[in-house]
Order: C-alpha cells, then sequence, then structure tokens
C-alpha cells in the first residue's frame, strides 16, 4: 500500500499499479483512449495526462501521462491543475481535427467513449479549419461494420486483434495522420473474437454489423443481464431488445468468467430469437390454434396416457424440473446420448471426487503451465482458447517483473518479452489454432491422447499404471511434458467432451490429480457441450435410451420433448423409430427442427430472452439469465407452461409454485446437487429505497408513442413476477445488484467504459461480488482414486477410417446456426482425412468419399490435412447433414469418386 | 586539408577522390591497431577509457558514450546488441556519410571496440536506404574484416567473438530514433518504444543493446591509441574531441569539416564555409540540424559545443549548421521543415500525428496568404504544448524548435505575412528558387 496525494487530498492505495487505473478505481473522472484494462498501458494517446510533483514544496509540477506511471508512496499529482486541463482538452483538439461530425448519424452515438471523453475534457468548440483527411472502408464480412473515417488511432483495435487475441489478419498499416487499421484487403476477418472490436474500438470504427441492420440508440434498448447460450462456458451476455425483437448481445463483465470479452459466436448467435422461423403459435396436428384449447387438449391427453419426459442440456434447470415434476422422477430422461451422459456424470465424478479444483476462465488466464487433452478450444469453447492466450504469457512475464519493468506497461513488457511463451502442451485429434503458441503438439487418435495423458501421469505420481511398449518418442514427449508441469507454479489441464472419449477425461484427471499430490494450486477443466449439460446432469434423470426402451417397451406412449432436437443425440434411425413409436409427441421449443417437425402438439417456448432460468456452465457455476422482454403471442417459458401444464393436470406438488422463485426454491430443496441456486440473485421482491432496477436506461425514447399506432393510450408496462426488474426506464439508478446489472452506465460514462465504476479496483471483481454460485468444490486433500486401465494403442484399419469428431465455431452449435449472420461463416460438410490416406485412396482435396459409419453412408468431399493421423477421419460435428452423436466409431470406406 | 594530422584524427587519411580506404589502406595508417590493443584489455578498461575521455554522443543527444556503455549489465546471458546508427536523415545533416563511404574500417574497427566493450555478440549496421554507395562499401568490408580475422569467431585469438551485419532502412525519418531504429530492425513498424526501459537493459529482440551513431564510433580507435586525455585535449572547450561540423544554405562553399570541438559559429560560417553568398546576408541558422532553434546574428560568436549552444538556447545536436539568409522567407523555411517532420511522423501519438499536419497546414496558409491573426497564437500554443514529456518521444519537441525559435526572432515576419496577405519574400529574390 502507498499513500496518494491526489490534488493535496491523501488516498490509501496499491503500490506499482499505474496512476490512471489507480484515479479510474478511487472514482476519479480521467479521460483516457488506448489503455484498457485488459491490456494494459502504451502512452499513444497522451490523453491521461495529469500532473506529479517532486514534494510539496514543487508548485510547478511535470506533465505525464498517468497510465505510464506507477504509483509511489507519498506520491503527489494533481487531475484538475490548469496545464493538465489545457493539455487534455488539446488532445480531443487534435483528435477532432479528423473525426467527422457524425455523431447523430453514427452508430456508436450515445453510447460513445469519444464523445464522454470530449464532453469531460471540455473541449467544445473547434478551432482547426482546414479538410479533413478521408479513408475508404472494407467489407469485413457479416459481424462487423467497418467506418475508418471516425479513427482516433488509439492502436486499441490491432492490440486487441492480434496481441491479445493472436488474430493475423488485421494490422495498422502507413504512417503519420493517415495511419490506417483494417486487413490487407477487404474480406471476413478471421479471428473467433473480432466482435470485441465493437467493444474495445473507444468510437465508431468497428461496430456491429447485426444491429446496424436492425439498428436503434443502445439507449433505446430494453436490456437484461444474460448467459451466453452457445457453449458450456457461460459467459455474462447483456441483451439488449426494441420493438419485439432481439438487437444486441453485448460483453457483460464479470471478474471470474469471461471478463471484458466473449466470443463472436456468443455475440452474433443471438439472431436465431428473430428468425422468421420462429415457433410463435401452439400447433395441434399441424393446425395453430390458441391457448386455451391447446392447454384443454393437453389436459386431456395427459389423463389418458403413460407419460416420458426429455429434458435438454440446453434449456434451463427451472424448465427441466419442470419437466421432471410433471411426468414424475423415473418417467424424465436427459435428452442426451449415452455417451454424453455418461461422460458428464463423469465428470462431476471427477471434479467432485477427485482432488483437483476446477478453475474459472480467469484463473486459466493465470496458469503458467497447460496441458490441452483431445480439445479443439478454438472451436468447441472459444473463451478458453483466449484464456489460455493470456496463460502463456503468464511464465515470461515473470522475468519481465523482474526485470523491473511493470505488469501493466504493455508496449516494454511485450518488446522484453518478444517470442517468448510459457509452456502450453496440446495434445489433440488435429491442427488446431493454438498451435502457434504450443510448446509441443501431437495430433493422435482419442485413446492415443489418453494414452499419453497416462504417460504424463505415471511420471508424475508412478501410482497411475505406465502406458506399456510405449515409443521412445512419446516418453520423451511425456517426459518433458510431465517435467513443465511439474515445474509450473499454477498447472492446468484441459480436457472435455467434444472428442466424446471417456479414456481421454480420464487419463485427465490422472494427470491433475497426480499434480495436486504435491501442487494444491493444480486445476482441471472439463468443457461440456452445451450451455447447461452439466446443470441437467447434476439433476439426476435416465438416459435417453431408457426413454426409447420405455416407449419401446410400451411402458409409455407419449414423450413431451424439451428444447431439444432428439436427431443430435441419438441416431437417425433410432429416434426415428422412437418418434414413430409415441403415440403422442408433445414438443416445446422455440425453433424448428426436425425432431418438432414429427411433433404432433407444439408447445412455443421461449427463448433465453423471453425466458427467466439458470444454467450451470462448465465450471460448475450456477448463473441466472433474467428475461429482456415479453414474449409477444402466446409464447412463454418451458417450465411455466409446463408448471400451467402441471396445474392443469392437477398435479399438487405444483400448484405450489407461482412463479420462478418457487420453482427455483423447490430446486435447491429437492436437488441436492443444486442447493443453493435460489440465492444467486436477490428476490424478486427487492428493492432499492422501493425501486426495481430498471431494465430501460433513463434516456430511453418512445414509449407513450411506439404502440400509438394500435392504441393511442400508453399501456401499463407488464409487471415482472419473477425478477425485481422493471420493464421501464424508472426505477433506482445506482449500481445494481452484481448479478442483475442490465447494463453499464453512470454519469458521464456512456460508453461500456463506464464498468470501471462497477469494479471493486479496475479489472477487478464486481463491487458486490462476481455473480453465480460454484456448486462443484473439489476437496484437494482427497487421496485421488486414479483410473487405472490404459486404453488400447490405437491401430488402424484396412478400408476403414475411425471416424471423430472435429468442431466448428460457426456451426457445430444448434442455435447460433440460425443466426443470419453466423449462418454465413458455417463451412459445408466435408471429411478430413490424412495426405497419406488420400493418396491410397488416389483422392485429392475436393473429391468425394463415400463412407459408412453409424449405420449412414455419407458421400463428402476430402479435406486432406496434414495433421490428422492416418487412418482417422474426422467430420464436422452437428453441421447440416452431418451427424452428433455416436462418434467416434468405425467407418467403412465404400467407393470414392474423383471426378 | 589542413593543420597538423592530431587535429584531424578522424578524416585525416581520407583519399582525395572520395574513394574509400581499402582494408590495405587501412592498415597501413595504424588501423585495426586499437583493436588489437583492446583484446589485450578487460571489458571494464574499455568502458573507463572511453567514460574517461568525455566522449559525447555524435548523433544529436551529446550523452556521455561511455556511461551509456555503463548501463549495460555484464553478467546476463548471451546476445547483446551493438548497433550503429547510420540512418542519416536530420534534414540538413550529411556528416556520417563521409565516413560511411569513405572510411568503412574506422567505423567497423570502432563497432567491434564498442561490441567488445558491452560483450555484445551481435552487430549492425542500420543505413539510410538512400546511401547506396555506403552500402557496397561497408558489405565489403565487413566482408574484408571477416577474412583478416577482425569479425567472426575468436578474433585476434581473444576468445571473443562477433558476428556484424548491414541492414538497409527503408527511408523513415524515424528509425534515426534509437528505439524505433529496434523496432524496424525487428521488422516491426518504426514507432519508438517507451523509455524505461531503455535499449541498454530491454533492446534488439527485448535483449540489452547499445546504439551509437557512426561518428561516435569512428572515435574509439583513436581514443584507445592516443589515449583520454589526449582526447580531451583535441577539443577547445569542455566538450572532449573533435567534431564533423557542416554547413549548408547561401554560402559560398557549404561543406562538412572535422575540427577542433569549440569552433564558433562565426568562424565555421565566414573561414570554412567562405562566408554568405555575394548579396546576401546572414539571418539565423540552425546550428545541428533541423530539430534544432534557430540562432541569430547575436549568437554567431557562440562555441559549437553541447554545453555552449545550450546555454543560448538552441542544441549542438549533430553538429551541422542549415543557414537562413535574408532573402529567404523564414515562414517558408519552417513550412518546409514542418512539411518534413509531419510527413515523417509515425502516426503513434496523437499530438505529434494530428499537431503537426495542423502546424503545416497553418504555414501553409500564413505563407499563401491565407492566414489569421489567431493562426500565430495557435503556433505558440502548438510549440509548448508539442513539449518534451507531452509527446511518445522526441520528434515533436524537435519539430518545434526552429518553429519556437522562428516565432522569436522572425516573428515580424509572421505577422506581416498575416497582416499582408501574403509573402513578399520572392520579390526581394533576384533568382527565384522555387519548390
Amino acid at each position: 500500500m502507498a499513500t496518494l496525494y491526489i490534488d493535496n487530498q491523501p488516498y490509501e492505495v496499491t503500490s506499482g499499479n499505474n496512476l490512471l487505473e489507480t484515479c479510474l478505481t478511487l472514482g476519479f473522472d480521467l479521460p483516457y483512449f488506448c489503455w484498457h484494462p485488459a491490456m494494459g498501458s502504451v502512452g499513444a494517446c497522451r490523453q491521461c495526462a495529469i500532473k506529479v510533483y517532486k514534494d510539496e514544496n514543487d508548485k510547478k509540477g511535470k506533465l505525464v501521462m498517468s497510465c505510464m506511471e506507477p504509483v509511489t508512496n507519498n506520491q503527489r499529482i494533481s487531475i484538475t491543475d490548469a496545464e493538465a486541463k489545457e493539455f487534455r482538452e488539446e488532445i480531443i483538439g487534435w483528435l477532432m481535427t479528423n473525426h467527422p461530425h457524425d455523431c447523430a448519424v453514427c452508430d456508436e452515438g450515445g453510447s460513445c467513449h469519444l464523445q464522454d471523453m470530449t464532453v469531460m475534457t471540455g473541449h467544445s468548440y473547434r478551432k482547426f479549419r482546414y479538410k479533413k483527411r478521408t479513408h475508404i472502408n472494407q467489407n469485413l464480412g457479416p459481424f462487423i461494420n467497418h467506418e475508418m473515417n471516425r479513427c482516433i488511432q488509439c492502436y486499441r483495435c490491432v492490440r486487441f486483434y492480434n496481441d491479445y487475441a493472436g488474430g493475423k489478419d488485421f494490422d495498422v498499416f502507413a504512417s503519420r495522420n493517415n495511419v490506417y487499421f483494417g486487413r490487407h484487403e477487404d474480406g471476413v476477418l478471421e479471428n473467433e473474437f473480432s466482435g470485441n472490436l465493437s467493444e474495445v474500438c473507444p468510437t465508431g470504427v468497428f461496430t456491429d454489423k447485426t444491429l446496424k441492420q436492425h439498428y436503434t440508440r443502445k439507449w433505446d434498448l430494453t436490456m437484461a443481464p444474460s448467459v451466453c447460450q452457445h457453449c458450456s462456458l457461460g459467459c455474462n451476455t447483456i441483451a439488449g431488445e426494441r420493438y419485439g425483437s432481439l438487437r444486441m448481445i453485448a460483453n457483460r463483465y464479470h471478474g471470474e468468467v469471461n471478463g471484458y470479452f466473449i466470443c463472436d459466436r456468443g455475440r452474433f448467435g443471438y439472431e436465431f430469437v428473430n428468425a422468421p422461423d420462429r415457433v410463435r403459435q401452439p400447433v395441434l396436428n399441424g393446425k395453430t390454434v390458441g391457448r386455451d384449447e391447446i392447454m384443454e387438449e393437453i389436459k386431456k391427453r395427459l389423463k389418458e396416457s403413460k407419460v416420458i419426459g426429455i429434458g435438454s442440456p440446453r434449456a434451463s434447470i427451472q424448465s427441466n424440473f419442470a419437466l421432471k415434476a410433471l411426468v414424475g422422477k423415473n418417467n424424465f430422461y436427459h435428452g442426451v446420448s449415452e455417451n454424453e451422459h455418461d461422460m458428464a456424470e463423469l465428470a462431476i465424478q471427477i471434479l467432485k471426487e477427485g482432488p483437483a479444483r476446477t478453475p474459472s476462465l480467469k484463473e486459466v488466464e493465470s496458469a503458467d503451465a497447460i496441458f490441452i487433452m483431445g480439445e479443439d478450444l478454438t472451436n468447441s469453447s472459444p473463451m478458453l482458447a483466449l484464456a489460455v492466450r493470456q496463460a502463456v504469457r503468464v511464465k515470461p512475464m515473470k522475468e519481465v517483473i523482474q526485470a523491473n519493468i511493470p505488469d501493466w506497461h504493455d508496449y516494454a513488457a511485450r518488446e522484453f518479452v518478444q517470442e517468448k511463451k510459457g509452456p502450453l502442451y496440446s495434445a489433440t485429434i488435429h491442427g488446431t489454432k493454438l498451435d502457434d503458441i504450443a510448446a509441443q503438439t501431437h495430433y493422435a487418435a482419442p485413446d492415443e491422447i489418453a494414452r499419453l495423458g497416462f504417460a504424463v501421469a505415471h511420471r508424475i505420481d508412478s501410482s497411475v499404471p505406465d502406458v506399456e511398449n510405449y515409443p521412445d518418442e512419446l516418453k520423451k514427449l511425456a517426459d518433458t511434458i510431465a517435467e513443465g508441469l511439474k515445474k509450473a507454479e499454477r498447472p492446468v489441464v484441459i480436457s472435455g467432451l467434444s472428442s466424446e472419449s471417456e479414456s481421454v477425461m480420464k487419463a485427465a484427471a490422472n494427470v491433475a490429480w497426480a499434480l495436486n499430490k504435491s501442487n494444491k494450486n493444480t486445476g482441471l477443466v472439463l468443457t461440456m457441450l452445451e450451455c447447461n449439460s452439466l446443470g441437467l446432469a447434476m439433476m439426476g434423470g435416465g438416459k435417453l435410451d431408457g426413454a426409447f426402451n420405455a416407449i419401446l417397451h410400451s411402458h409409455a406412449d407419449t414423450a413431451i420433448i424439451m428444447e431439444n432436437d432428439l436427431y443430435r443425440h441419438g441416431s437417425t434411425a433410432t429416434v426415428d423409430k422412437f418418434l414413430k413409436m409415441c403415440r403422442q409427441i408433445i414438443v416445446l421449443d422455440h425453433t424448428p427442427n426436425p425432431t418438432m417437425s414429427k411433433a404432433h402438439v407444439i408447445i412455443p417456448a421461449g427463448t433465453f430472452a423471453e425466458s427467466d432460468g439458470t444454467l450451470v456452465n462448465n465450471e460448475g457455476r450456477a448463473q441466472r439469465f433474467f428475461q429482456v422482454y415479453e414474449a409477444t403471442d402466446v409464447i412463454q417459458e418451458s417450465w411455466r407452461w409446463l408448471l400451467n401444464m402441471g396445474v392443469n393436470a392437477g398435479n399438487e406438488r405444483m400448484s405450489h409454485w407461482k412463479n420462478f422463485e418457487d420453482i427455483t426454491k423447490a430446486i435447491s430443496d429437492e436437488e441436492p446437487m443444486l442447493k443453493g441456486v435460489e440465492t444467486i440473485t436477490p428476490p424478486a421482491t427487492y428493492r432499492v429505497a422501493g425501486q426495481r432496477i430498471p431494465r430501460e436506461p433513463h434516456r430511453y425514447s418512445g414509449r407513450t408513442a411506439m404502440n400509438a399506432h394500435l392504441n393511442v393510450s400508453e399501456p401499463k408496462p407488464p409487471e415482472d413476477p419473477d425478477s425485481s426488474l422493471s420493464y421501464t426506464m424508472e426505477g433506482y439508478r445506482g449500481l445494481a445488484p452484481s448479478s442483475m446489472i442490465p447494463y453499464f452506465w453512470s454519469p458521464g460514462w456512456n460508453s461500456v467504459q463506464s464498468v470501471n465504476k462497477y469494479q471493486q479496483e479496475v479489472a477487478g471483481h464486481l463491487r458486490g461480488g462476481d455473480p453465480g454460485l460454484r456448486l462443484i468444490e473439489a476437496n484437494k486433500n482427497t487421496e485421488p482414486n486414479y483410473f487405472m486401465s490404459v486404453p488400447e494403442f490405437f491401430q488402424p484399419i484396412a478400408g476403414h477410417f475411425w471416424v471423430v469428431w472435429t468442431h466448428h465455431i460457426y456451426g457445430s452449435d444448434e442455435l447460433s446456426n440460425k443466426s443470419a449472420s453466423v449462418s454465413q461463416r458455417v463451412p459445408k460438410p466435408y471429411v478430413m482425412i490424412n495426405p497419406k490416406d488420400a493418396e491410397e485412396l488416389k483422392l485429392t482435396e475436393g473429391q468425394l468419399l463415400s463412407f459408412e459409419v453409424l449405420k449412414d453412408v455419407y458421400e463428402l468431399p476430402v479435406r486432406i490435412n496434414n495433421t490428422i493421423p492416418a487412418g482417422l477421419a474426422a467430420m464436422p460435428y452437428a453441421l447440416e447433414g452431418m451427424p452428433a452423436t455416436g462418434l467416434p466409431e468405425w467407418g467403412i470406406i465404400k467407393s470414392v469418386d474423383r471426378k | 586539408m589542413n593543420g597538423s594530422t592530431m587535429e584531424k584524427p578522424l578524416t585525416q587519411h581520407l583519399r582525395e577522390d572520395g574513394k574509400p580506404l581499402s582494408l590495405k589502406e587501412y592498415e597501413q595508417i595504424g588501423g585495426y591497431q586499437a583493436l588489437k590493443k583492446v583484446m589485450k584489455m578487460t571489458p571494464q578498461e574499455v568502458q573507463k577509457l572511453v567514460k574517461d575521455s568525455n566522449l559525447k554522443g555524435r548523433g544529436g543527444a551529446g550523452f556521455s558514450t561511455g556511461l551509456k556503455w555503463s548501463f549495460v549489465p555484464m553478467n546476463v546471458p548471451s546476445p547483446k546488441y551493438l548497433i550503429a546508427n547510420a540512418d542519416e536523415m536530420e534534414p540538413g545533416t550529411f556528416k556520417d556519410r563521409i565516413f560511411l563511404e569513405q572510411t568503412p574500417h574506422q567505423l567497423i574497427e570502432g563497432m567491434i571496440i564498442a561490441s567488445f566493450a558491452i560483450q555484445a555478440s551481435e552487430s549492425f549496421v542500420f543505413l539510410r536506404w538512400a546511401y547506396k554507395t555506403a552500402a557496397a562499401e561497408i558489405l565489403k568490408a565487413i566482408h574484408e574484416a571477416h577474412q583478416a580475422g577482425y569479425l567472426g569467431k575468436n578474433i585476434l585469438s581473444s576468445g571473443y567473438n562477433l558476428e556484424m551485419h548491414l541492414h538497409t532502412g527503408v527511408g523513415r525519418y524515424m528509425c534515426g530514433e534509437e528505439t524505433a531504429l529496434l523496432n524496424s530492425l525487428e521488422g516491426k513498424r518504426a514507432n519508438p518504444r517507451a523509455k524505461p526501459p531503455f535499449p541498454q537493459v530491454s533492446g534488439l529482440f527485448g535483449r540489452p543493446t547499445i546504439v551509437n551513431n557512426v561518428e561516435t564510433l569512428c572515435c574509439l580507435p583513436h581514443i584507445v591509441n592516443n589515449g583520454a586525455d589526449w582526447f580531451k585535449k583535441l577539443s577547445l572547450t569542455q566538450d572532449a574531441g573533435t567534431k564533423i561540423y557542416g554547413v549548408s544554405g547561401k554560402v559560398k562553399k557549404p561543406g562538412a569539416w572535422e575540427l577542433p570541438m569549440g569552433v564558433t559559429l562565426r568562424e565555421l560560417i565566414e573561414e570554412h564555409a567562405g562566408g554568405m553568398q555575394d548579396g546576401l546576408k546572414f539571418r539565423g541558422a540552425l546550428p545541428g540540424g533541423a530539430s534544432t532553434d534557430f540562432l541569430v546574428e547575436e549568437h554567431l560568436d557562440v562555441k559549437m559545443d553541447f554545453t555552449s549552444v545550450a546555454a543560448v538556447g538552441s542544441r549542438l545536436g549533430t553538429g551541422t549548421v542549415v543557414i537562413l539568409d535574408d532573402k529567404t522567407c523564414p515562414v517558408g523555411f519552417v513550412k518546409n521543415l514542418e512539411h518534413f517532420f509531419a510527413q515523417e511522423s509515425c502516426g503513434y501519438c496523437t499530438p505529434c500525428r494530428e499537431g503537426l499536419p495542423w502546424v503545416e497546414k497553418i504555414l501553409q496558409s500564413i505563407e499563401s496568404g491565407d492566414g489569421r491573426a489567431e493562426d500565430i497564437k495557435l503556433l505558440d500554443s502548438h510549440t509548448h504544448l508539442l513539449g518534451p514529456g507531452n509527446t511518445f518521444c522526441a520528434l515533436a519537441p524537435g519539430a518545434m524548435e526552429p518553429l519556437q525559435s522562428a516565432l522569436k526572432y522572425f516573428r515580424d515576419d509572421f505577422e506581416q505575412h498575416v497582416r499582408e496577405k501574403g509573402c513578399n519574400y520572392s520579390s526581394k529574390r533576384k533568382l527565384q528558387t522555387t519548390r
């Protein structure tokens, strides 16, 4: 700690931090551009100038950039000094010499950091009387709009895209007042985190192109805290609506999970909510019917049927629980494949009963050695890949600190570190986008990845069995990895479900547990396939096969299938057969899918944007998402439909549950693993000074007019029975509880930079603590119960391929696929094989390979990939026409088409 | 070349035809004797010798060379780097070119001595792109030195290893700034780096690095051969050694000469440059390149050394004087300079990137008759807003030096331009030289 005098007032602050972040943490308004809390200082914009004095007798002082100076004890600075203020104002004056005066038509207007900083410095009148320089803009693809004339050259975009996110197709070009930020030519931005440019850019150069297509001012949005639905990491988001359609997803800062950034799947996948083919009305045998009619019909049908319920890993725990309550726990089935079911349970067992703690994303960022097993993270869990990319800097940053360079001094640190990276070991089926930062890569079949894991674990703790007859070069690799992990202070092992190999996950657990024996800081991350895979698994329920058998053996005749396309979890033949055997199929969902097309009854469920719910991410963190807007038509949450059905059917237990809180409380009481989930947000009765937290900013406009074409009387705003958020702009304007921040705003801070005001210290935890509740905590002192069976070595079979998954950030997720922007990035189906196999089959890139796997015959163009081992073929997970379950499995080569 | 040989140690042996000295010729006049001596010394002894000699950097900043070296950590693993800054691009400056084209071995010997003093294992000549002749000569000389065993492994059986490479820039003024030079050499944009950390600690590829000016390096063999005291005595003032002074502008004999440190500006112009051209009067001079403050008539007797020039409000800089005569418009003169600086800004920090083009546009307005009274105020405010510390590097503060002094000494001209809506210098000139 140090005493810092700011304009002669003493403050107790952390020494060593830079003066800018210190002033911001203390609540001072000090303008800045190039500094970013996640990316540190570079001293480019010169906006954060303050005065530093030698001592109390020094009256003149020296102008310094506060982002570039560390706090020292008894230091005296001034923010209000006239010369410093003049300089800060003049910085804006200079920036305005070329910045267009197009705020009124700029996408960023009203949520623009440049506007805020301009007002903050007091710059009002321009003195520059010459022509502005102009640029030509680029088409950067479906996600990001480019308007270079607005650029103020803060260099944040290129620092984020290249330095932070590892992008390679973006740069700064030219020099002087002509510097240009973009691609070398028009084209789609390739990096999976490009959407963050819209938040990193302090003005309107890079903006959300999907928002632009149905543009509204951000202050005109109705917003609510949400949780991303498109992978298992549970990034926090803000979802915004206007005129009944979802307009935008933005990052919602979480100090432990996603920090300042989200991936492009998460940001742009939301458009499925607005898809024209959304289910908006109940359908009975192909005919649209009213709400009362369908409820009556269901009541009748449930009465005379034996019903089973099939839940979903992409539905909230509330919806799954309501279904379970409706059909009875013995008739409730997880709607996932046997393997997915078993592996999710295995994951829980490993994390709960084993000694290794599962770290948050933020903790992964501070790991100093990482071993990835079987996961193509960039495609399966993108934000975890971004965290890994930061973690490889941890080890070299130790040298930076030793050289007396502050860790926030990004420019100096990067020059000092150069290309040095901490140890990242990656064992995957084929090459991944993290290979460029990996110390060692190993491409192998899943069982071979598991064998490497066993070999590594054995080298750390000899009570894990070694791999017999292991080749020398792999022994050497295992030695290297074991050594690297043992030397680390905070090693992390990452595995998961995406290769769907139990042996890989078990081997990963062995490695982490072996490390944990001597290092209690060891972390083990297991990724899941969907946003609530873990929450569903924590609930208990039968396997999907059980559901199939129940119908097949006539224990039941009616299936309620909730938010689940069974074709993603069972083979086509089985699901076809199952659906055919069901006398009645009742589907609750929001988006059409093949399962729904076979339903007798379709109930229009709300998407996340129209729903309240709780998801459990891969870390075991339960997180609440809030309804953004009341759905139009009769759409409501699945759990609410199911409650209605239960009450209608005279379900005594369900009739006590009136709202979201009642059902959540019941979950906490009845599901031991989900105990406490009702505590993650304040109750719906929570008020601040008698007021709700408003979903709309105070500048929200048009409320009295937006429905005037229907009725000139303004309707009463809806009341939210499920949370203490209001659907209007009235309410409490101060800091909301951290779990229910609908948008970031603070007086004078209209852009996302206002998040500074919500943090305990800049870039730290949210005030009031980061939201969510970790439901799984390992006991680090438990003796590991190692998995002892080493898989056999992988032996290719002539005429066959061992068909495995390859995941795609765009395409492998069910819902984001339906987003208009994301769908433009989805690849065409293909099969990936090794050059040697291609040569043997006399196939060249793009020629068709026909093979049979899982009883289906596929004819797909080949992609020849140098990294995938011979004997393996990878199919893109869940792309259109591709399976999403059952692999890995042997496939039989049928024929080749060399045309 | 007149005077005794000892007075011009750096240039005494230049060939009359301007051709470079071959290795043989260089060795015949005592070349590489200093290196032989150094190989029997410890790095610390070399550092101390150079520190004692009071040699100050000839690139413009005038920082003690020995002191600069002393910041390099000695007990760190290889590699460390030594770089000769041969990116001579300061307008009006053409002194290093003499060494680069005519005595490449003198430079190489100096570089080896400097490398040894800091125990560098790799060295680079970062050469201005346009110096094509020099590039060929240096490449040849490096090869010759290698063949002769002055470079490479186990130099002169001392156990010391050093490689040397030539790198030609692509013609950015910015690369003359040592940290921007490092970025450029690494293949990155020629943006300057933040200091601290200084290159001595974290330089090329994050390793300890020394960047020295060509002329500075050329002094080293002579200091080693003749001693620190001898070097100090070469000078007329407290700043040691000889200096390559140059004069350009409308003088009778523009050129560059090695002279004792501390000759007066008057002597330079009147004796060595032959005085002003007929019909022209001396109006002012930039004493050390385009980024130094004007000196005027009252300063003609100032001693041209780092300390004395600083005392009258300018800088010795590179020691190459640019003359302003009475028939050249000072506004246009400064406008040309600011055009150069605005063009050469790397675009990294706001004040430089946006401020310099604005200054240029204002000067253009004033010069072309579109000036307004408030324009001069804007120029005034820029001279202090773009001051040292306010910008990321010294480019913009350097650019402000001729402007602020022009506004001080030639303010009437600026005001007259505004008042009379244009420049009347062209009519003063018999022979109009246009740009």
